[in-house]
């Protein structure tokens, strides 16, 4: 029970910058009561409330559970075996993570209002659903990635550098449409779920090989999930232009 | 009742959206590594949670931080417009929402405790001299930055390749230089930064000054600023240790030249 009022206080920590920032300029700047006060304090609540839930779901259900599978693959497991569980692992959380739900339904809706995509529920459906799934890829190839740089002992910066010239590359011959979504769409995975389970995995990793420190081959995970989705998002979009 | 609904909606999208990664964590836990589940009562409780919880929180975030992001930009946009025409509107006449965008981004990530995590540890790795509070503070401003210049950006209406493009080429730059240790942290602190509040508000922020913008569309020049927002902390966080390492060896070389001095 500590546990969760922990969680609850972090929630309302989260959010108080937030509103602290909201509520000044509205008094202070612009010098006027919030609008639809109601609305907004009952979505705080369901923000707060929902936030500390899942967090606590995660601390005692997939966090235990990831950490221990992270480390005993990491120090047992086949090479294969590693991999497998590195990209079922991005696969996994980037699909479960809310911030990109949240992002690739706004996304799904301002696609069908500027009439990229048709104006249906089913076809904004689709559209999220899909945008979710190839970013799910993408953070399963980047954590392959990611774990295989660790176990050859690759160089991270070679790796980020040519993952830039490849995404400006892309962006040059990618429909204008997607490339804001795509560019974005590493920031939104990179959330409540991905960045504690995917450096439980780095750390893991780099601790149970000889001849790597933790600390800094531990790192560099995170990068190649910041950047890998942007180059797919980009390919995805140039493909469905083309169909 | 209408919440109860969709509540109930919410509870059937998150449930397909966590079955993924609970089904194959079980298969890698039972089949791969032949385990037994040493608390699955409490297990079984933490997978109810997180999928009451993500689906409370998507709705908070459907009902809340997306339309008060949305709201505060037209606010605030508004309020610039008041006294002169939105046609006439120069870039620059939206400097308030700048303002605006800055305080929201340094104070989100400043706050952000996966930040701290990080930055603590970076401090024990490095033996103290990169600090844990000036790399928050460099980190923090990185993101406050990028979220200013990618609100700019929708305002003035230049392209995004160009401000990601321009980073791009200043992180390769600074990475030559730069301390080695640092580098593989310097590049995952932008994801760190960004939680699961603040990608929305920012989001629907872009969004927003897209749409109030005269000639710019959501579709094409809304998004963006979130990549931003993750790509300027890499330049502040190795400025910051660049800045450090660049102290420390002047103040070695002192106080090596010092005695030498005395003898000559």
């Amino acid at each position: 029970m500590r546990l969760f009022w922990r969680m609850a206080l972090g929630s309302v920590r989260d959010l108080a910058p937030v509103l602290v920032v909201i509520l000044f300029f509205q008094a202070v700047v612009l010098d006027r009561p919030i609008a639809e006060l109601a609305v907004l304090a009952q979505g705080a609540v369901l923000v707060v409330v929902g936030l500390t839930l899942f967090v606590y779901g995660l601390e005692l259900a997939l966090f235990p559970v990831g950490d221990a599978l992270a480390y005993a693959l990491a120090e047992h497991g086949s090479f294969v075996w590693l991999v497998a569980f590195a990209f079922l692992l991005g696969f996994g959380t980037a699909v479960a993570e809310p911030a990109l739900t949240a992002v690739a339904t706004e996304a799904a809706k301002v696609a069908a209002v500027a009439g990229s995509i048709a104006d249906s529920p089913v076809s904004r459906a689709r559209y999220a659903l899909g945008l979710r799934l190839v970013v799910g890829l993408s953070v399963g190839v980047a954590l392959i990635l990611g774990v295989t740089r660790i176990v050859l002992g690759w160089s991270l910066p070679k790796l980020v550098v040519g993952g830039y010239v490849l995404v400006m590359a892309i962006t040059l011959i990618a429909p204008p449409e997607i490339i804001g979504i795509a560019y974005d769409s590493g920031a939104v995975t990179t959330s409540v779920i991905t960045v504690p389970l995917v450096t439980a995995l780095g750390i893991g990793l780099a601790s149970s090989l000889s001849g790597r420190n933790p600390l800094t081959d531990g790192f560099g995970m995170i990068a190649l999930i910041l950047l890998i989705p942007m180059i797919f998002v980009m390919l995805y979009g140039t493909l469905l232009a083309w169909l | 009742m209408a919440l109860t609904l969709e509540l109930l909606r919410m509870l059937g999208e998150t449930s397909l959206s966590v079955l993924p990664i609970a089904a194959f964590m079980l298969f890698f836990h039972r089949v791969v590594l032949h385990r037994q589940f040493a608390q699955p009562a409490q297990l079984a409780i933490g997978f109810l949670f997180m999928l009451a919880g993500l689906g409370v929180f998507l709705l908070g975030l459907e009902q809340a931080l997306f339309p008060v992001g949305r709201l505060m930009v037209d606010q605030l946009v508004a309020f610039t417009t008041l006294r002169l025409p939105k046609e006439a509107a120069h870039w620059w006449d939206y400097r308030l929402i700048f303002a605006f965008a800055f305080c929201l981004a340094f104070g989100a990530a400043i706050a952000e405790p996966a930040l701290l995590a990080v930055a603590r540890r970076v401090d024990d790795l490095s033996g103290g001299a990169i600090g844990a509070s000036g790399l928050r503070v460099a980190a923090a401003l990185g993101v406050g930055l990028g979220v200013t210049v990618g609100c700019m950006r929708i305002a003035a209406g230049v392209p995004l390749l160009w401000c990601v493009g321009a980073a791009y080429a200043v992180i390769i730059a600074q990475t030559a230089f730069a301390p080695r240790v640092i580098t593989s942290m310097a590049y995952d602190i932008g994801g760190v930064t960004t939680s699961a509040i603040t990608v929305p508000v920012v989001t629907a922020l872009g969004l927003g000054l897209a749409q109030q913008v005269p000639g710019r569309s959501e579709l094409y020049d809304g998004f963006g600023v979130l990549v931003l927002a993750a790509t300027y902390p890499v330049i502040t966080v190795l400025g910051y240790a660049q800045i450090t390492a660049f102290l420390e060896r002047r103040t070695l070389r002192r106080r090596s030249q010092t005695p030498q001095d005395q003898h000559s």
